[in-house]
């Protein structure tokens, strides 16, 4: 095989799980690191400069990290990584003047974002930081879009979005709320040097079957529901209410509704529980707040007495797979169902809509109604105008919103400065060893069997009597201590010198994970079968390095490496060495002005 | 070395052989030994022969006597009986305690110090008894606790690490072994665990005195040039003579090498040697031959190492002694002490 380079920047930010698996890169297990070390503050800037939200990301994330864990796959639960991000936000104190302050001086270029939501104001945060004039338009009357929409505040309280869009807005980023965008040829005629749209996924999917129209009085679209909840239009729901849908929005739908007057809410979804797209911790609280989930039913009709509601019915089915795989949901033959109701959610999905987008804009749109958008650019088929969030490819999450306008805002800073916004900026990085000692390193390397801590939640009656009391209590400082130190820092890494290595196997026996191996070298496919441990997950690299000795080489299994540094403090010649790896992943800069020139 | 505890984490894959125990579970507790210690590398190859013979770990008895190798049984069985004698005195304990329970698997563990100097004549009165047992010398060629001084099997003319010159001839215990009516002996190195783990299973699973000496770097104070124990020259002057695979119980059989390039040798608990020759005009079972065999290579400074001899059919102490298949220790006080009518029967058979 051919030896590892280790100064490809993908190849250690890989071995870091969490970080590789976060849209945005968040350095994971270095926030987290100094979260167990009390310095709360610190961890949160760590995350503010990679995700632009942590508290509301604390509290509401979709957590690509968390399957990613490297804890999940040699214990059993992954790091409440997401819950600690909200420690850091909960303990941060008063960080206002680490924030950056608004640029002294303006650059003279205008960019204008559409919608106030997580793409538009991580594209408002990175530009205005460094100059650019932003304004930034929502026709709601408070900025945050989906997060202040339709995140119900018993999930995610108003202060922490306040806070978090309020170190965005004092950058100077103007806003322009209640203002809808109608016409973005309007827009850019209005002298803006680039147009990033980030006005999301807008548009509930309608659930047209019988009935709809006749009971439209107690048929609520689940998106619009929830933003009037949010802004206080709408206090009150039925006694019986059926949520439709298996999607994170479904599971705010019910939640909020048994808070709202709902005794019986139930969730009805087509197809399979464990096919819902919710995510396993937003089921498990729906269902603790005595929802039921009711799988395998297809709404037929919805049932009315002279137009009011009465209940709706479900035709059962189950899943069929033919041979490719693919799923079919076919009737069972059992008797239709009918669960009478008061008030119907309907949470089945949700569609981009641009009816403000004309065809002669210049923006080219796909045979699905989607914008043709650059992948890596984020640029459209009109140079001046940029996408981000749902508005680009369809419901994601914050955190991929976030992902997107940090690389449209480097895509609008390269284009209002002439240059090709293909030729990405490389990120930066470092790799420092972390010896201190014989046997001691900057990090807690004494790894334990450890189990998932639980997050202390509002005792349950008091949880639903309110539509605002927030539900998680969050870590509290000792428990995050306990839960941080579960985080094996897989950023501080392996480094093996084979120059210095006198092959004397003692790596080898302490590794506690078998991931060291001296052979004959062989093609990848060997090597993972004839290691010490079979190493079958290619996710992860084979660490290859040759120029021993005898000849063999030195293969290292980066899947399940613990990062104890035990091969380290064993080695008597010093050729493995734990190396903190930093990977910083470019965004919009000015010339930096270091501290001691200050 | 560590002060932590190696992780209880292990792989997901990790294997459990037929008794459901890992290899994890043979480990003992964390080595204190100096970093890449030959030591540690023998401590693991006893671990993995351990699993992959089954071997209960409770059935074993790894007795030791004083030095960096005999710290070694705390690394290693941490579920086993151990004793750590008195500097040289290993071999008497393991006798007294194989002649009052034969049905332990007894594990003798010791260095050339413990077992070239102090406790030589220890050494050589359990090997010539046939006391049934695995003895493993950690071969460094110093004294390594007390700072490098050269030991017993130090080669005439290695340096010490300031550069002076042993001037001693060497004990060879291996030659000694032999000499003494050893019935398994094999020499092997801790860096090469591919020949040294098959050899610890087949003296464990050897009936009789089974001797290895284990040539074991010392890191500290017997690895640098003009050593003859160190890594590299052990590596470049290494003259195997076979390659063993030991095969137990279920294990298949397949001899796919040209016939005699593989001898098969039946071991009397049922195991099977089979032995790769990796130099054609060896032969294992010739006492005198290997002796011969030895000390011509010993001359023009090669180290000879593999399964030097074994005799398959090796009786051990309990057998020249027609002692009681029971172990002595599970035999009751009216068996032990038949008391006094049968003393004056045997004191009258004697008048």
């Amino acid at each position: 095989m051919k030896p590892t380079d280790i100064t490809d920047p993908a190849y250690f930010h890989k071995v870091v799980d969490c970080q590789w698996a976060c849209p945005a890169h968040t350095p994971v297990p270095e926030y987290i690191r100094l979260i167990a070390d009390g310095r709360y503050a610190d961890a949160y800037m760590i995350n503010w400069k990679s995700n632009v939200f942590p508290g509301i990301l604390g509290r509401t994330c979709d957590r690509p990290c968390e399957p990613a864990c490297r804890r999940g796959r040699v214990e059993e639960e992954a790091v409440a990584i997401c819950r600690l991000k909200r420690v850091a936000a909960d303990n941060k104190g008063d960080v206002t003047a680490r924030m950056p302050a608004p640029a002294a001086t303006r650059n003279g270029k205008r960019i204008a974002c559409v919608g106030a939501g997580p793409a538009s104001l991580t594209v408002a945060r990175d530009l205005a930081a460094v100059g650019y004039e932003v304004v930034v338009f929502d026709s709601a009357p408070a900025g945050g879009g989906f997060i202040r929409q339709q995140i119900p505040k018993f999930r995610l309280p108003e202060s922490v979005i306040d806070e978090e869009v309020g170190f965005i807005t004092a950058l100077g980023v103007e806003t322009r709320y209640n203002t809808t965008i109608t016409s973005l040829t309007a827009l850019l005629a209005e002298n803006y040097d680039a147009v990033f749209v980030g006005s999301g996924a807008p548009r509930g999917r309608d659930l047209h079957i019988p009935g709809r129209e006749e009971a439209a009085a107690n048929i609520h679209i689940g998106i619009d529901w929830l933003a009037s909840v949010s802004f206080g239009h709408i206090s009150r729901i039925g006694k019986r209410v059926i949520v439709l849908g298996g999607g994170n929005t479904a599971m705010d739908c019910c939640r909020s509704a048994r808070r709202l007057g709902g005794a019986e809410v139930k969730v009805v979804v087509r197809s399979g529980f464990e096919e819902m797209k919710a995510s396993p911790w937003e089921k498990e609280d729906a269902m603790n707040e005595d929802i039921p989930i009711l799988n395998y039913m297809v709404p037929k009709a919805f049932i009315h007495a002279n137009g009011t509601l009465t209940g709706m019915t479900f035709e059962h089915v189950k899943a069929e797979y033919d041979e490719k795989g693919r799923r079919r949901l076919v009737p069972t033959g059992e008797p239709d169902t009918l669960l009478p109701c008061d008030d119907v959610l309907v949470a089945v999905g949700q569609e981009n809509a641009f009816p403000w987008i004309e065809p002669e804009s210049g923006v080219e749109f796909d045979r699905w109604g989607m914008p043709v958008v650059n992948e890596t650019t984020f640029a459209s088929t009109n140079k001046r105008v940029f996408f981000g969030g749902d508005a680009a490819f369809g419901p994601k999450n914050i955190i991929w919103a976030v992902a997107h306008g940090h690389q449209a805002a480097i895509s609008i800073d390269l284009f209002c400065n002439g240059q090709d916004a293909d030729d990405r900026p490389p990120p930066a990085t470092t790799l420092v060893s972390q010896k201190m000692g014989i046997h001691e390193w900057s990090y807690d390397n004494d790894i334990a069997i450890d189990l998932r801590y639980k997050v202390p939640h509002r005792d349950k009656a008091a949880a639903l009597s309110s539509i605002t009391e927030e539900v998680e209590l969050g870590y509290d400082r000792a428990l995050a201590y306990k839960e941080a130190q579960r985080c094996l820092n897989c950023d501080v890494q392996t480094v093996f010198a084979p120059k210095l290595c006198i092959e004397c196997d003692a790596c080898v026996d302490i590794c506690p994970m078998d991931c060291i191996t001296f052979t004959d070298d062989g093609t990848e496919a060997e090597l993972r079968t004839h290691l010490n441990a079979p190493a079958p997950n290619t996710h992860q690299a084979i660490y290859i390095a040759d120029g021993l000795k005898t000849g063999r080489i030195m293969a290292k299994d980066e899947d399940v490496c613990l990062h104890c540094g035990l091969c380290a403090e064993r080695c008597p010649t010093g050729a493995w060495d734990m190396q903190r790896f930093r990977i910083d992943i470019a965004q919009v800069t000015t010339k930096q002005v270091h501290a001691c020139a200050r | 070395m560590t002060f932590l505890p190696k992780p209880r984490l292990h792989h997901p894959d990790l294997a459990a052989n037929e008794l459901g125990f890992t290899r994890r579970d043979y480990e003992g507790s964390i080595s204190t030994l100096c970093a890449g210690c030959g030591h540690d590398s023998i401590s693991a190859a006893i671990i993995r022969a351990c699993y992959e013979l089954n071997l209960p770990p409770h059935r074993i008895a790894k007795l030791s006597g004083i030095g960096c190798s005999s710290k070694t049984p705390t690394y290693f069985l941490g579920n086993s009986h151990g004793f750590n004698s008195v500097h040289g005195r290993m071999p008497s304990v393991l006798t007294g305690a194989n002649l009052a329970n034969r049905d332990l698997i007894y594990l003798g563990v010791s260095g050339d110090g413990d077992s070239a100097s102090i406790g030589l004549g220890q050494f050589a009165h359990a090997i010539r008894r046939a006391v049934n047992m695995c003895y493993i010398v950690e071969n460094n060629g110093v004294y390594g606790l007390t700072k490098g001084q050269f030991s017993a099997t130090a080669d005439r003319g290695a340096t010490n690490k300031r550069g002076v010159a042993n001037q001693d001839q060497p004990i060879d215990l291996v030659s000694m072994a032999l000499q003494l009516g050893a019935t398994y002996v094999g020499r092997s190195f801790s860096g090469d665990k591919g020949q040294l783990v098959p050899l610890i299973k087949g003296a464990l699973s050897h009936r009789g005195a089974a001797f290895i000496d284990c040539i074991s770097p010392c890191i500290a104070f017997n690895n640098h040039q003009g050593s003859t124990k160190s890594f590299d020259y052990v590596r470049e002057h290494n003259e195997a003579m076979n390659a063993l695979d030991v095969l137990t119980g279920r294990d298949e059989i397949t001899l796919d090498q040209e016939p005699g390039t593989v001898e098969v040798v039946r071991q009397h608990d049922g195991s099977l040697l089979k032995l790769r020759k990796l130099d054609a005009a060896y032969d294992p079972t010739d006492r005198i031959g290997a002796m011969n065999f030895l000390q011509t290579h010993h001359a023009r400074g090669e180290i000879v190492t593999g399964l030097l001899y074994v005799d398959p059919d090796a009786e051990d102490m309990h057998g020249f002694h027609e002692t009681v298949d029971t172990p002595l220790n599970a035999l009751d006080d009216a068996v032990l002490c038949p008391g006094s009518a049968a003393l004056d029967k045997i004191n009258a058979s004697l008048r």
